[in-house]
């Protein structure tokens, strides 16, 4: 794995992050921005353990842990609040 | 191997997102996106797990990789029953059968029992 080819994987996941951010901002419904909003902080997750493996950045191995679990609080909050319209019952 | 698992994760999240953008309704963006970005995710967790091995790196990388396989699955399904639910419209015309027409409304008012 050359640095070069670790940085053109890094600008794609980067790339397809900006049109997770597209859909959110656009998108017509409120599940199309939930959609949009996991997509995104999984492809988050995606570009810090990339950012790991080019960087040798170990200490940010634990970043990508949080963003997993926020990504999936936030979006079952969400769903939860759409379908009852309370979050916690 | 780690090269090609990590060429494998970026070319399937890129695939997912054009899909975020491209398709017509939130069912079939969903479609696109959730296992797209799974695959994506879990081969370039997979790929930094294979560079560092045995040590708290790896370990971790792969504890990643469970949580993700784990819960997006189950985040998908709640934002498609909360879509449904609160009747998002969606590409009617082009949708062939829909089997929970009418579910909601038969639960909340269930039909009078015959007596005979």
């Amino acid at each position: 794995m050359t640095t070069g080819f670790l940085d053109g994987m890094l600008l794609v996941v980067a790339c397809s992050t900006l049109l997770c951010l597209y859909r959110m901002v656009v998108g017509p419904s409120v599940p199309d921005r939930v959609v949009a909003f996991d997509a995104f902080s999984t492809n988050l997750a995606v570009v810090v353990v990339l950012l790991v493996i080019r960087h040798d950045l170990v200490q940010l191995i634990d970043v990508v842990l949080v963003l997993a679990i926020l990504g999936f609080v936030g979006t079952m909050a969400v769903a939860k609040y759409l379908k009852k319209g309370d979050i916690v019952d | 191997m780690a090269g090609l698992l990590i060429a494998v994760g970026s070319f399937f999240t890129l695939v997912g997102s054009i899909g975020l953008i491209r398709f017509p309704d939130v069912l079939c963006r969903m479609h696109a996106t959730t296992k797209t970005t799974t695959l994506g995710a879990c081969s370039i967790f997979l790929a930094a797990a294979l560079k560092y091995g045995n040590s708290p790196i790896g370990l971790k990388s792969i504890l990643a990789l469970w949580f993700l396989l784990l819960t997006a699955p189950a985040g998908a399904h709640m934002i498609a029953r909360a879509a449904y639910r609160i009747r998002v419209p969606l590409t009617a015309d082009r949708m062939v059968a829909d089997d929970l027409d009418g579910v909601a409304e038969r639960l909340a008012h269930p039909p009078e029992q015959h007596q005979d």
